[in-house]
């Protein structure tokens, strides 16, 4: 139970463990993959419309299909 | 340039870890999908601002972080459910004790300052380059590798100094320390 206080750099081991702690909580979310929602925005809009959607109803959650 | 079919896809490409870098941020996976679906329609909007060969993912992150940046303004934290929320969006529950010390990395998280969060976020986990992170965040590369250093040294203060006995020598170590085994 000794203290482990890193003096001049990090202690290295922690380091790593930091890096890997937070890549498996950030890949956790990338392996979903890509949500239908998200999919079918992409599919339907171009630019005009994504224009129109933002100006029209920014704020406003509609529901969709 | 136009919006192509290839264009399109590199777009879908980048949602997934578009999501991870705005739970990351939010800490709240409601929210975070908000910020997504409207980064993605910033993005196809103005499109035609978009340079032919340029990073595409890095275009995307810094429409997203500029976007929660304002909302941050807005909300000023008003939403920090301390409970778990961002679990919730995870398909698989962790087993217990992983789950434990994945709650705690997230709260250390969520400690540090909103600068260094993103800035080892985007070196630590979504892996650009100090530059691009740079660009991301709108300031210098030295800026950015100052604020990752003590991103680290905070979570690790956070995490390991104080807590130390969780993460001892080794358990071999420990054990003969401690005598009895648990």
């Amino acid at each position: 139970m000794k203290d482990v206080k890193p003096k001049g750099g990090l202690n290295a081991e922690i380091q790593s463990r930091i890096g890997h702690q937070l890549r498996a909580m950030y890949d956790d979310v990338v392996r979903q993959g890509v949500p239908d929602r998200f999919a079918e925005l992409i599919r339907k809009l171009d630019g005009a419309e994504a224009q129109a959607q933002i100006a029209g109803d920014s704020g406003k959650n509609e529901g969709g299909e | 340039m136009p919006l192509t079919d290839s264009l399109r896809d590199d777009i879908l490409a980048s949602v997934p870890s578009l999501r991870a870098f705005a739970i990351s941020l939010s800490g709240n996976g409601d929210r975070a999908d908000d910020l997504v679906q409207e980064t993605l329609l910033r993005a196809l909007a103005n499109i035609d601002s978009f340079q032919v060969g340029s990073n595409l993912p890095a275009w995307l992150f810094t429409i997203l972080r500029n976007l929660f940046r304002s909302d941050y303004r807005k909300r000023r934290r008003e939403v920090e459910d301390a409970d778990g929320s961002y679990a919730k969006t995870l398909k698989t529950q962790p087993a217990q004790n992983a789950h434990l010390e994945f709650e705690e990395f997230r709260a250390a998280l969520e400690k540090l300052p909103q600068d260094q969060r993103e800035a080892l976020i985007l070196v630590g986990a979504s892996g650009f380059s100090y530059e691009d992170a740079a660009t991301i965040c709108g300031c210098a590369v030295g800026t950015i590798k100052s604020r990752v250093n003590r991103a680290r040294s905070k979570l690790s203060a956070l995490l390991y100094v104080d807590g130390a006995e969780d993460f001892g020598p080794d358990d071999t170590v420990r054990a003969v320390i401690g005598g009895s085994g648990g």
